[in-house]
């Protein structure tokens, strides 16, 4: 029982802390910009509404699942093929490293070009900024399957798409999930970017919105928003992972004890 | 081996002119609209105008200030308080949680506040560059001291040595490989970060550069910065990886998370 | 009909401007039933030469012949046990589920999978570890996990390529002892491998003194000790002792490179 409590006392002390500081050091602001946290905290509902979590947050998740899942199935797919074969790996590496290089907010101009400001920009915009990492780690982790282990399948037969399925693709997943996760920040930065710079709904840019209106308390609450937004998917992403990759920090742990 | 290395040069090498060369023949037979993606050849001339103009280097010039400075005071600050928090009992499992919970945040949710508080300033920048990058680094280090060897930990308090040898002479060594990983990570996000915040606040350097010349049409400008971005993000990884290979060249075991 | 006919076996490595003819001349036979073991000096091509048996390698010249019929890729009647049974068993399968997918290749229904995979594992007294993960087991139950899969893949030959060096010594002498007892059992074939010349002589019916690289069969020895065999009482046998140090001098000439290898065939009596 202490050791939940003291737990949880760890947990929380510094984050209470942190807020009651920041409720106290702004409480009188008459700063425009640093309004006090009370003052934040009661537009929060009034922003927020029903309506608006619908009409902005709402296509801001979808967009960014559109783009995410797009830029997993691509990723995986062209990464296990660059990672399965070496010369395609050694044809492809120079061209992909100068791509992967360019930061991907530097497309959304680009893109802009070909696909206007809808939905489909902002789509594309997070599908092609997400795709590197994803693709880079996959093929790190086709390339590197253990050689043991593939002579084991190898041994007894096994090939082809059995192989890919249930040796190859299982065996590189923990660097492919290390991709997927350097991919969702992507995603998010660059689902808010798109929306900053040309859009008529989401919550980036409702939170220009208010800025360029001056609404200040408003754009405080949309920051808090963003901050949520990111780690309430960071959170659910861990637990997507730990789930999959149970076996992996079963495995690591183990290694971890007895080196 | 070296064979081998050759023809993967050779192949690579292929690659790219592939590449080029559809960059080349997509737009001119017209599979995409040539004011959309104009060809290759007209990219490049676009780029060979931009290197002489005296604004392009200016420009260049604040990004690369943007960068480094951000970097830099991330990764200092990244790693004290990666260090204070591993010495300092109690320290690391109290700030856990605000750790976790800070890091996922979007570094461009400040942008609006930049905004407000600075403009088109440099300090936009690097609100924008520090946060980010900050993290990068911090957790990085936080790995790194994970990773120390108890037993030489005992050893070095066995000898009496205080918490700032114990510092300088086990934890640093062990957490440096780290950090180099996590300055690497650092220096690509900072530049992602620059650039963003050049290209949405509308601060001086390459991406601001690129924002005009999407607004006033000029397509093969555009791509040609782009191409400039490219290029500097391929540098800065290069060069961040020579690096910490060379500094590391003489660490006997760099052991530890491989975060691409 | 032998089981294995190897004949002629010749192993050259090519890379980067330099030719290593790793096995020079391999010629031997196995029959069905029979327990061989392998043994040679550090280098000599053990698991090169168990490689070209188990289709895993492809040989510069000469074949292997399993049952009458030329081996040119792993042929689904042989099963393979590695060194590094922590690198060989997939961690994010159960044990139970581990065992059982190579018998998925053999297209056989799930009923009789159960059946194989649960009798593979009695055999090898882990009836109770099939939901258990490899990591979370010792090193020599896993081994015995990747010895229940090749068992239950029912092969004709077993190949074991140094199987219990990554182990201790007594994890080492109960494993030995699984093996021999499963052999008598069931009476697979299996050529065994290793550089351990008290287990060469221990287990095998037959004990093929390999010299070193490039690699030939040096000489063969029949062991004739009582099929009943226990560590205690069988390794303090003069006998034993007798063969043991014949393979010793065997492989210490070996090492020192004198390559005379007798004819084929000749067995110490």
């Amino acid at each position: 029982m202490r050791r939940v409590l003291l737990r949880v006392l760890f947990v929380l002390a510094l984050p209470v802390l942190l807020v009651a500081g920041w409720w106290a050091a702004s409480d009188g602001s008459t700063n425009v910009f640093w309004p006090p946290l009370r003052t934040i905290l009661k537009t929060f509902p009034d922003v927020w509404t029903a309506d608006r979590l619908k009409d902005d947050v709402l296509p801001s998740l979808l967009r960014l699942t559109a783009g995410y899942a797009c830029a997993a199935v691509v990723g995986v797919a062209l990464g296990t093929v660059i990672g399965s074969y070496r010369r395609v790996r050694a044809f492809c590496e120079p061209v992909l490293e100068f791509l992967r290089a360019v930061p991907p907010p530097v497309l959304v101009p680009v893109i802009m070009l070909f696909a206007g400001i809808g939905d489909t920009m902002k789509i594309a915009v997070i599908a092609s900024g997400c795709v590197w990492p994803v693709l880079l780690n996959t093929v790190e982790g086709v390339r590197a399957v253990d050689p043991v282990m593939a002579e084991t399948a190898k041994s007894y037969g096994i090939s082809g798409v059995a192989r890919l399925k249930d040796v190859v693709l299982r065996s590189a997943s923990p660097q492919i999930f290390a991709g997927l996760r350097q991919a969702l920040s992507i995603g998010i930065i660059l689902m808010v970017i798109s929306e900053m710079f040309a859009a008529s709904n989401g919550i980036g840019f409702t939170v220009v919105q208010f800025q360029r209106s001056f609404a200040i308390p408003d754009m405080w609450t949309g920051i808090l928003v963003l901050g949520l937004l990111g780690f309430v998917l960071s959170v659910v992403f861990q637990v997507v992972e730990r789930r999959m990759l149970g076996w992996y920090h079963g495995l690591r742990a183990s290694a971890r004890r007895s080196p | 081996m070296k064979g081998q290395t050759a023809v993967n040069a050779a192949l690579g090498a292929a690659g790219l002119v592939v590449f080029l060369a559809l960059g080349e023949a997509v737009p001119r037979l017209g599979l995409v609209k040539e004011a959309y993606f104009p060809p290759a050849s007209r990219i490049a001339d676009a780029l060979a105008d931009e290197f002489a103009d005296d604004t392009f280097w200016t420009a260049l010039g604040d990004t690369l200030t943007g960068w480094a400075l951000g970097l830099l005071i991330a990764s200092g600050a990244g790693i004290v308080a990666g260090i204070v928090i591993s010495v300092v009992p109690y320290l690391r499992e109290a700030t856990a949680s605000t750790i976790e919970f800070l890091r996922p945040i979007p570094s461009v949710a400040l942008i609006p506040l930049a905004v407000l508080l600075y403009g088109t300033e440099l300090e936009s920048v690097l609100i924008l560059v520090v946060y980010a990058s900050f993290w990068q680094v911090l957790v990085q280090v936080l790995y790194g001291v994970q990773d120390v060897d108890p037993v030489a930990e005992e050893t070095a308090r066995s000898y009496g040595l205080g918490t700032w040898a114990r510092v300088r002479h086990v934890l640093w060594p062990t957490a440096l490989p780290y950090v180099m990983t996590g300055v690497r990570l650092a220096a690509a996000v900072a530049l992602i970060l620059a650039v963003t915040a050049e290209l949405v606040i509308g601060a001086p350097g390459l991406g601001q550069r690129i924002a005009v010349a999407q607004n006033s049409q000029a397509v093969p400008e555009m791509y040609a910065l782009v191409v400039v971005t490219g290029l500097l993000g391929l540098l800065i990884n290069v060069g961040a990886r020579a690096v910490e290979r060379r500094a590391l060249a003489w660490h006997q075991s760099v052991r530890g998370e491989v975060a691409v | 009909m032998h089981a294995l006919v190897v004949s002629g076996l010749r192993k050259v490595y090519e890379g980067s401007g330099r030719r290593v003819e790793a096995v020079r001349d391999l010629t031997f036979t196995v029959e069905a039933g029979e327990l061989v073991c392998l043994v040679g000096p550090s280098g000599c091509g053990k698991t090169t030469l168990l490689k070209c048996m188990g289709g895993l390698l492809a040989p510069t010249a000469g074949e292997v012949r399993l049952a009458g019929e030329k081996v040119s890729g792993p042929p689904p009647g042989m099963a393979f046990v590695f060194q590094e049974y922590g690198r060989s068993l997939f961690p994010w399968m159960r044990v139970g589920d581990n065992v059982e997918l190579p018998l998925k290749q053999k297209g056989l229904s799930k009923a009789r999978r159960r059946e194989l995979v649960s009798d593979a594992l009695d055999s090898v007294g882990l009836s109770d570890a099939a939901g258990a993960y490899p990591w979370q087991l010792s090193g020599g139950m896993q081994q015995r996990v990747a010895i229940a899969r090749a068992l239950a893949y029912e092969p004709q030959v077993l190949l074991m390529d140094e199987p219990f060096a990554a182990v201790d010594a007594q994890t080492r002498a109960d494993l030995e002892d699984l093996v021999r007892g499963l052999w008598r059992e069931r009476g697979i074939t299996i050529l065994f491998v290793t550089h351990d010349i008290d287990e060469a002589v221990y287990l095998g019916q037959r004990v093929i003194v390999l010299s070193a690289s490039p690699t030939v069969v040096r000489e063969q020895l029949k062991v004739d000790l009582p099929d009943e065999r226990d560590q205690l009482h069988t390794r303090v046998a003069p006998r034993f002792a007798e063969l043991r140090t014949h393979v010793y001098e065997q492989i210490q000439s070996a090492k020192r490179g004198r390559t005379e290898a007798p004819p084929p065939g000749k067995s110490l009596t």
